[in-house]
């Protein structure tokens, strides 16, 4: 179908169908009981969580198929944010002209700085990297934002005031990033029994951007361009004594990654017109690693796994606090209560980044292959367990590259 | 196991159709169904305190949330009922807002607006909160300030002391209990002038960044006004740890006061950076060297330690503050926490209640309602002394402190010590004023967000 | 000139702890092949030592001071440490003041501790797996070691005076008939810094420990198939950095008071100040650390942010990118180390 394979195109259902039910399997608990706190399926994480998802396919481009791990391809997001807000501040609010304009800005931008930076690789590629995104942050964040030049607005974040230009704006358009008409924000809800699903449409936009951002990444691990890709990273050198240019295939590969980094800017200030410098910084960039890593490099499906889980876990574990804590173990003996109280509170609220760097390192040590290669052997275990041999088609799920 | 009051949005609407286990699809979104946003339909009502809980400013969030705990207890009638003994307005009974009883839910700014927005947006989206308190940051303030006045809920600020806040930034659907750069120059020009003089040569140090900018443009001008010269102003990157390359220029500058127009970790590694380079001890135009930091808190003095000594500034509120309102809040905070309320924490806590009383006032937790019961309202209290809240540019309006690190501490809490309470007239201004975005800043309307 | 030669003293010192970590840094790179991300961390845990030596050495009983009110207006409580009640008075208070030095020996035993468990406990593991997953782990361990930090010392900076006999300023130009007056404990940090620095050089250089472990980082195999536990003593040079890393934190608390993310602070900049010495460079990593402390501190004069504003900003980013470009394995890097 559309050009895949057979594996390909299941993989490729299967991430439709998470994307188009995720109010429904994101939230799984009743909108009352005192599980409802994990329940993900409110606008804003979904578009995060798709959002980061484009984010980190982008970058697997890169990391996943060429090996040149990037430390600084948050400045390409917040490049991408900052272009789609100028876009709402001086001609309209329709999302159409602001993202492709974010994408073409991070596709220039990432021209710029991976001409430079691809002339080395390894390591001083990474601090190449990581030294212009930090730059392009510091400057944003105070420089750029002087008032005789205020481009960025600095601290505060870029936004939209009333009294900017926005030439296309109409009276009857809603005063919010919208596409045609149809505002980003809207919502609607819808109740079954004691549970509630939203339908965002900030939500579906980006998740169908997301779907045809993952197919073409599909397709661009199946080219002969992804071939070529995967030839750098396993022996660059050989590559030359074929007769063969390595540079102009990973700069390509850089500017599209960048440009997917621009695409997420972009689609985040679409559903939030804000753009915050905070968004270049180095941890941002590591943050995308991360995702990438966890999610299992070089993978499709990796990358959207990764950013689901670390949102996840930023958005969710950190509203937990003590008083919710009592509420769940309000069942035990009063003693009790505040002992297991004691015990978890150091791991939630304002402890989540202790929980979020042990289940790192857990799934570092134990799971080299991120969380596809956990959904792996858990698929091979079941599947021993029904008495086949599992081997045959191991990669269904996951399709690594290599 | 089962919690009734975490999440309780749907509440009444839910419990319509429990039972018939029957797919029933609302038509309409939550807003339309709704007179304004959120609009509490159970026997309860969610407010959302989003502070640093993560990040440098970590411990200040946990200051501000102990704060609006306590607040939401004494709302509720529980523990000793606090400064609604001594608040003047009196439509709060005990019994929660409006009878229903108050809930809260938290969240992590991690100090980074987008993020900030993130966990505002997550609260509002799915635990349906009507009102929004706490932070730590100005950036922060204004970015969620904004997010409020889009989705039609109350934003009340916490620690924010940039003038653009309630200046150029203003929204109406937000307020500020927290005073600014501008009143803190108003309010220890006079003091400065007192102590050192009018033949001072300032050298300002300032962060990088909007607050920073806003301050130093504040206390320059008030400095000037007394007579003083401005040798120079620098600005340091917000990362800095070191400040010594910045503090060596002084030492040859000719200036004999240094301003630092820090805060948190930047304020407390640039002071012991200026002591360690025997500034204090210097001897400049035949008058002793001063440093002056606009801005304090409790925790930056517990960081610079010793350091803080003779160094004059201003603040909110500080908990030795003698008057009914603080003493009650001083009690009730301490006998429950073990420690005195900082000023962020007392900040948090009167927004709670003005809140509360608002909405108790206005007979609905409708944000326009709210607004209007909030705009131009007089009170006292809740530990501040005399107090308003301007309806022009919501920016609330009351004395300002001058403080001084103490020679003497006899405890880790008195570290600094009120030097004078600049009475609230000499700090006002007019709400057009030009460092407060001039004839252009507008409120706007308030947004029910239907 | 006077603010010149400060600005060089200045440099000098911020290029001391960048020295020193990145010193630090380079040995784990260069021995175990390992990039340690929880490099950072150490330096903030060493910090940390000092805290809790200062705590330790406070330890108070508590007696009550009917004359004085504390903030609730209960009778105030004076805490008075066991060691003044132990040594009297004067001396007792004497050794609290002296207790950021004395943390030096207590750090050391602290962080080859740290440094054994951490080696031994997980990095051991990730000796044959990628780079990214290396990065990755001990990423993970530096935020698992601030956030505890974090929960028993809070976020907040914590005071860590130099002794009063440190403290203060001395007059560096006496000597050469100039007024330059600098703090006496950033001069002990630099002094401080190279003894460690020339102590790690002469020990590589001159024992036979040493000898082998420069023969393990230039070919571990042909080392290992020679029929020494070089795995041992990479463990031992695993050790000795996170003690470097450790004590360069300890001496750090009197110029900035320590908090828990201090580390991530260092972590980024001395990770640039490696690649530009060159990846698996001691020297360059030393050299690095000097030179981009100097520039720093210059970009950050007026005239130079006049002249381009913005750059005390980027000046390290800006250098480190030049540098790179114009000599690509950095200031003293060797071919085909982190190049794959």
């Amino acid at each position: 179908m559309l050009g895949l394979n057979k594996q390909d195109t299941s993989l490729f259902l299967i991430v439709v169908a998470m994307t188009v039910l995720a109010p429904f399997f994101l939230n799984p608990f009743p909108s009352e009981s005192s599980l409802a706190l994990f329940n993900a399926g409110y606008p804003d994480l979904m578009q995060r969580f798709v959002i980061f998802g484009i984010f980190a396919i982008g970058f697997n481009i890169l990391f996943g198929l060429t090996g040149y791990l990037s430390f600084g391809h948050a400045a390409f997001l917040g490049v991408g944010s900052y272009a789609a807000v100028w876009i709402f501040k001086l001609f309209t609010y329709n999302v159409i002209p602001a993202i492709v304009f974010s994408v073409i800005v991070a596709g220039a931008f990432a021209l710029f700085i991976g001409y430079i930076s691809l002339r080395r690789s390894g390591i001083y590629f990474s601090i190449l990297t990581l030294a212009f995104a930090q730059m392009s942050f510091a400057l944003a964040y105070s420089v750029l934002s002087n008032p005789n030049f205020n481009l960025t607005n600095g601290e505060t974040g870029l936004q939209v005031y009333g009294d900017d230009l926005q030439i296309f704006h109409r009276e009857n358009l809603p005063d919010f990033p919208h596409l045609f008409g149809l505002s980003m924000r809207a919502n609607y809800e819808l109740e079954i029994g004691s549970w509630l699903f939203n339908f965002s449409a900030g939500y579906y936009i980006c998740a169908i951007i997301m779907i045809a951002a993952f197919y073409l990444a599909v397709r661009i691990f199946r080219s002969p361009f992804g071939t070529m890709l995967r030839a750098v990273k396993s022996n660059q050198t050989r590559m030359y004594y074929t007769g063969l240019n390595a540079r102009p295939y990973t700069l390509a590969a850089f500017v599209v990654s960048g440009m997917y980094a621009g695409l997420a800017g972009g689609l985040m200030a679409a559903v939030d017109p804000l753009a915050g410098a905070e968004r270049m910084q180095w941890t941002a960039s590591g943050e995308v690693v991360l995702m990438t890593i966890l999610g299992g490099t070089g993978t499709l499906i990796g990358p959207i796994l990764g950013a689901g889980f670390i949102k996840y876990f930023e958005n969710i574990f950190s509203k937990i606090n003590d008083t919710i804590l009592h509420g769940w173990f309000a069942f035990l003996p009063e003693g009790l209560e505040n002992l297991m109280v004691a015990i978890v509170h150091p791991f939630i609220g304002k402890g989540w980044h202790l929980t979020l760097g042990i289940l790192f390192m857990l799934v570092i040590i134990f799971l080299p292959g991120g969380l596809v290669e956990g959904g792996q052997r858990i698929l091979n275990l079941l599947r021993r367990r029904n008495g086949q041999k599992s081997d045959a088609d191991k990669s269904a799920q996951s399709t690594p590259a290599e | 196991m089962s919690k009734q009051n975490l999440t309780r949005r749907g509440l009444l609407k839910t419990s319509a159709v429990a039972g018939a286990g029957l797919a029933v699809p609302t038509i309409f979104t939550a807003q339309s169904a709704a007179a304004y946003m959120n609009e509490p339909t159970g026997s309860t009502v969610t407010l959302g305190f989003n502070v640093p809980q993560t990040g440098p400013y970590a411990d200040e969030g946990a200051d501000e949330l102990l704060a609006q705990q306590l607040a939401v207890e004494h709302i509720n009638g529980e523990g000793d009922g606090g400064c609604l003994n001594t608040f003047t307005s009196k439509a709060l009974q005990g019994n929660g807002i409006l009878g229903k009883k108050v809930d809260f839910v938290t969240g992590d700014t991690q100090t980074k607006s987008d993020i900030a927005r993130a966990s505002a947006k997550s609260m509002i989206e799915k635990d349906g909160v009507i009102m929004v308190n706490g932070g730590s940051s100005s950036g922060v303030a204004v970015a969620v300030q904004s997010l409020c006045q889009e989705a039609g809920i109350i934003f009340m600020a916490g620690l924010t002391h940039s003038n653009d806040t309630t200046g150029k930034d203003r929204k109406a659907n937000g307020f500020r209990h927290f005073f600014n750069a501008y009143m803190s120059g108003a309010a220890l020009a006079p003091v400065l002038q007192n102590v050192y003089g009018n033949e001072r040569r300032a050298y300002h140090l300032t962060a990088d960044y909007n607050w920073g900018w806003t301050q130093e443009e504040s206390i320059v001008a008030y400095t000037e006004a007394i007579g003083w010269e401005t040798v120079n102003t620098v600005k340091t990157p917000l990362a800095s740890t070191d400040f010594s390359s910045y503090i060596a220029p002084v030492l040859n500058s000719g200036a004999d006061v240094l301003v630092l127009n820090h805060y948190g970790g930047n304020m407390v590694n640039s002071l012991t950076n200026a002591i360690q380079f025997g500034l204090l001890d210097k001897e400049v135009n035949g008058q002793n060297f001063a440093i002056v930091v606009p801005l304090y808190s409790e925790l930056m003095a517990t960081g610079a330690g010793e350091n803080i000594k003779g160094v004059y500034g201003s603040m909110n509120y500080n908990w030795q503050l003698d008057n009914e309102g603080s003493k009650t809040f001083v009690q009730s905070f301490g006998e429950k926490f073990g420690k005195p309320p900082s000023n962020s924490a007392q900040t948090c806590y009167a927004q709670v209640l003005l809140y509360a009383d608002a909405c108790e006032r206005a007979g609905t937790f409708n944000p326009c309602g709210v607004v209007e019961a909030l705009e131009g309202f007089e009170f006292d209290g809740l530990g501040n002394g005399p107090t308003l809240y301007r309806a022009e540019d919501h920016q609330c309006f009351k004395d300002v402190l001058v403080v001084r690190g103490a020679e003497n501490p006899t405890s880790a809490y008195d570290t600094l010590e009120i030097v004078d309470i600049t009475p609230r007239a000499q700090v006002e201004y007019v709400p057009n004023h030009p460092m407060f975005g001039g004839d252009e800043a507008s409120l706007g309307t308030c947004n029910p967000g239907v | 000139m006077d603010s010149i030669i400060l600005q060089i003293l200045n440099g000098l010192d911020k290029g001391s702890a960048y020295a020193l970590i990145a010193l630090g840094l380079t040995l784990i790179f260069g021995t175990l092949g390992v990039v340690n991300f929880a490099h950072g961390a150490l330096f903030m845990i060493g910090a940390f030592c000092a805290v809790t030596l200062q705590r330790i050495l406070n330890f108070s009983y508590e007696t009550i001071d009917e004359t004085k009110k504390d903030f609730l207006g209960n009778p105030l409580k004076v805490e008075t440490p066991y060691v003044e009640s132990w040594f009297g008075p004067e001396m007792g208070a004497g050794i609290i003041e002296w207790s950021v030095p004395l943390a030096i020996l207590f750090c050391i035993p602290v962080m080859i501790a740290v440094g054994f468990a951490m080696e031994r406990g997980l990095i051991k593991f990730f000796y044959k797996r990628t780079h990214a997953d290396q990065i990755l782990v001990t990423f993970g361990l530096a935020i698992v070691l601030q956030e505890i930090i974090k929960f028993y010392y809070g976020a907040n900076p914590i005071p860590t005076p130099a002794p009063d006999a440190l403290d203060g300023v001395i007059n560096m130009g006496a000597i050469i008939g100039m007024d330059i007056t600098y703090p006496i404990w950033r001069v002990v940090y630099f002094c401080f810094a190279a003894v460690i620095i020339l102590g790690i050089f002469a020990f590589l250089q001159f024992t036979t420990f040493g000898m082998v472990v420069r023969a393990g980082m230039a070919d571990r195999e042909t080392v290992g198939i020679l029929g020494i536990n070089i795995d041992r003593r990479f463990t031992i040079m695993f050790g000795i950095a996170a003690a470097v890393a450790g004590l360069a934190g300890v001496m750090y608390t009197p110029i900035n008071p320590p908090n828990y993310h201090m580390g991530m602070d260092f972590l980024v900049l001395s990770f640039v100040v490696v690649v530009v010495g060159g990846m698996g460079s001691l020297p360059g990593a030393v050299l690095a650390g000097f030179i981009l402390g100097i520039l720093e501190s210059f970009a950050s004069t007026a005239w130079a942010t006049s002249l381009l504003p913005g750059i005390n900003q980027v000046i390290i980013y800006l250098v480190a990118i030049i540098i790179l470009l114009t000599r690509p394995r950095g200031l003293m890097g060797r071919k085909g180390v982190m190049e794959e």
